[in-house]
């Protein structure tokens, strides 16, 4: 623990957001209760606990699952209801996992912890192999833009830990994915999270897998490229002007870096009056910097004073974002009440927000056999669909695969302000 | 590290300058909840910074439940001084006195509980529309659900089961006449990132974090402070110790930990060794499986 926490290590450790997907008895909890206690996060109070309940439910060994109860209304129903945020470090990287429930509301639940994330672990139970739910589990974290994908085959123990096994799952799930996502990282391991194989430490059961364990995968994933460094975009999230006599006439872009490395002296365009101007400086509390990169948040100021509020962006002159009033996006509905077609919604996108209407859907996804049902034409919750959209003004966007940010947009009903669909534009 | 990537604490502060410069630019009237602790004081140091040069545009409220650590409260007003902040003290003490609130009676009375109807009360009467609170997912399991920006009723009530989605970094601030959001910026935070922020940003913390001698007592596994409305049995009696804060929170409820440490060096050393959550000696988790959650939901911090 000394060396994990010792401050010169700990200044310069990097940060790996993952979200962990599997159906409800793949060992899910079990998984994420062995990564917490095998790298040491459990706490003896929070152990204390575990081990009175499992007691109390009369099992024999510490359920690890229980580390990842939250609600009270989960412990009661041995379930989970909602994304719940886990966190633990190791020397190299802390991690942040976005914990969502197997059933339950999945597509919505599932779709906004990969919202956030780098990598994705999906669990296949080795005496399933490979189920619609696989299928289903990988297509919403390519959809949602994670690059690295890490298919544990758990419950290795409980086929005799056969590298025949292994290597069949292994080719069937290629199979499908050259098919649907050619291009992502794709890595696999077998583990027993319940026994902790291949979790933490290197199985002595499987000398015939060659890779690292999984906690190594997860320290060493390269995560380097995972912002868009080329394209320029910064949305204006709020104007600092101090009014005070130090800072009489300053007027500063306030926002967080979504694409590009910014420079002092840059060439920009503002969107959407297209206003060009020239980047005097890049602020911050400790001193002006002479770039920027994403995701930091910094303040911007200009050469050439410029009407420029909340919502509009910052782009490089020679690199413009799109720029349309109607869109295609891929929605994931998140409402008990569907879609309707030709009404008002709010859309939020980066700092902007506006009305649109979804004019046309044109096709729903089984998101199980991952065929476009063109006849469909209603949108109910957890629903993945291709849909049309028109919006009051221009959008200036990117495409969500190249870049998450500026390519993101969620739908809010204008009557019960509720979020009711993740957009990603197509 | 690759030059174009920020380290996990780089990464986290912008973050949290993000959802800061998201509460000013969604909401009307915002409020900082200051307690004095040390997350707090890490949130007025991250909101400096999101508005640069420029002041923050919320002022701070505090709810005191009149059993403070002293030193806190002079912390506290040194540090508004020095930034020239407006500080609103909501008491828990004229909510007794009003009657919307009736005091704890017994050994382990308590005035935390109180404290939410104060905070309610005193958002309502300041019609404070959001208030960024310093709570993270890591500290205990019902925060572990929380949302950044997490939805509250018109009677301040959380309801866990029925949250808004929160996708990527597009946070919905949208909310009727009467109701009020709670915000949380460093909810990705944990304990040991929080102190090693400190440390690299060179944060000032009030004398109780660091060893010093104090009159206090055992109980149920855990180090109180000895004071004069702290009832004691008369089992227990107070021993002079050397002691620090790990957590600061009302006297009544915060558990002293036995130490000598007086750097953040020897505080970082100290808690990466520690066995016991943070939360593990704060009395006011003990009393059940769901006592934070429960709290939580009728408009706890």
């Amino acid at each position: 623990m000394e060396e994990v926490f010792s401050s010169k290590a700990y200044l310069n450790m990097e940060l790996l957001r993952f979200t962990t997907a599997g159906s409800v008895d793949d060992g899910k909890s079990t998984l994420i209760g062995r990564l917490l206690y095998d790298s040491k996060s459990i706490f003896e109070d929070q152990l204390d606990a575990v081990k009175r309940a499992s007691l109390q439910k009369g099992e024999q060994h510490i359920n690890l699952a229980l580390f990842t109860d939250g609600l009270r209304a989960e412990r009661e129903q041995g379930i989970t209801i909602d994304v719940a945020y886990r966190y633990f470090a190791t020397p190299h990287r802390k991690f942040i996992i976005a914990d969502t429930p197997g059933h339950i509301q999945y597509t919505r639940n599932m779709v906004t912890g990969a919202s956030t994330a780098n990598a994705a672990i999906i669990l296949i139970d080795a005496r399933n192999g490979v189920t619609e739910q696989t299928f289903r589990h990988s297509y919403l974290a390519y959809l949602l833009g994670i690059r690295h994908i890490i298919i544990c085959i758990n419950k290795m123990d409980l086929i005799m830990f056969s590298e025949d096994k292994f290597e069949q799952i292994k080719g069937k799930y290629n199979e499908f994915a050259r098919k649907v996502f050619p291009e992502e990282d794709l890595r696999f391991i077998p583990i027993s999270a319940l026994h902790g194989d291949n979790v933490v430490s290197q199985s002595k059961r499987m000398h015939w897998y060659p890779g690292g364990t999984l906690l190594h995968v997860l320290e060493t994933l390269p995560i380097q490229n995972d912002y868009d460094l080329i394209h320029k975009r910064f949305p204006v999230q709020y104007v600092i002007r101090p009014q005070s006599s130090e800072f009489h006439d300053y007027r500063g872009y306030a926002g967080q870096v979504a694409g590009g490395i910014f420079h002092k002296g840059d060439q920009v365009t503002i969107f959407p009056s297209r206003i060009k101007s020239t980047i005097a400086s890049i602020d911050t509390f400790t001193g002006p910097l002479e770039e920027a990169f994403p995701p930091l948040s910094v303040t911007l100021t200009l050469a050439d004073k410029i009407d420029i509020s909340r919502g509009d962006m910052i782009t490089s002159s020679d690199d413009f974002p799109m720029e349309s009033q109607d869109i295609g996006l891929m929605l994931c509905w998140m409402n008990p009440k569907p879609l309707a077609l030709n009404r008002k919604y709010v859309l939020r996108h980066t700092t902007r927000t506006l009305y649109c209407m979804v004019q046309e859907v044109e096709y729903v996804m089984n998101i199980n056999t991952l065929e476009k049902n063109c006849t469909q034409k209603t949108v109910i919750m957890n629903d993945i669909a291709s849909v049309q959209i028109r919006k009051t003004k221009p959008l200036f966007f990117d495409p969500y695969q190249r870049n998450r940010i500026t390519g993101s947009v969620i739908l809010i009903d204008e009557a019960t302000y509720e979020t009711v669909a993740a957009g990603m534009i197509r | 590290m690759n030059s174009y990537r920020l380290t996990h604490l780089r990464e986290l502060e912008a973050e949290a300058i993000y959802v800061f410069r998201e509460v000013a630019a969604q909401f009307e009237r915002p409020v900082i909840l200051f307690s004095g602790g040390k997350d707090s004081i890490v949130l007025v140091h991250l909101a400096r910074k999101s508005f640069w040069p420029a002041a923050f545009p919320f002022p701070l409220l505090h709810i005191d439940t009149g059993h403070n650590f002293e030193e806190t409260l002079i912390f506290r007003d040194q540090l508004v001084q020095k930034l020239n902040a407006r500080l609103i003290v909501g008491s828990v003490q004229e909510s007794i006195d009003n009657g919307r609130v009736t005091e704890e009676q017994g050994y382990n009375a308590s005035r935390n509980v109180l404290q939410t109807v104060t905070l309610l009360d005193t958002l309502e009467l300041n019609k404070f529309d959001a208030a960024i609170g310093g709570g993270r997912r890591d500290e205990e399991k019902a925060r572990a659900k929380e949302r950044f920006f997490s939805h509250r009723d018109e009677f301040g009530q959380w309801d866990p089961k029925n949250q808004r989605p929160e996708l990527w970094y597009l946070f919905n601030g949208k909310k009727r006449m009467g109701e009020h959001f709670r915000v949380f910026p460093i909810s990705n935070w944990t304990e040991m990132d929080v102190w090693q922020y400190i440390l690299q940003e060179n944060i000032e913390l009030p004398s109780i974090y660091f060893t010093h001698e104090r009159e206090v007592f055992f109980r149920d596994g855990v180090w109180l402070a000895a004071a004069p409305f702290m009832k004691m049995k008369s089992s227990e009696k107070t021993e002079l110790k050397r002691v620090r804060c790990r957590t600061v929170g009302d006297i009544s409820c915060t558990g002293l930990t036995l130490s000598t440490a007086d750097t953040l060096e020897d505080i970082i050393r100290e808690i990466a060794a520690t066995r016991i959550t943070e939360r593990g000696g704060r009395y006011d988790d003990k009393r059940s499986e769901a006592a934070m959650e429960d709290r939580k939901k009728e408009g706890y911090f």
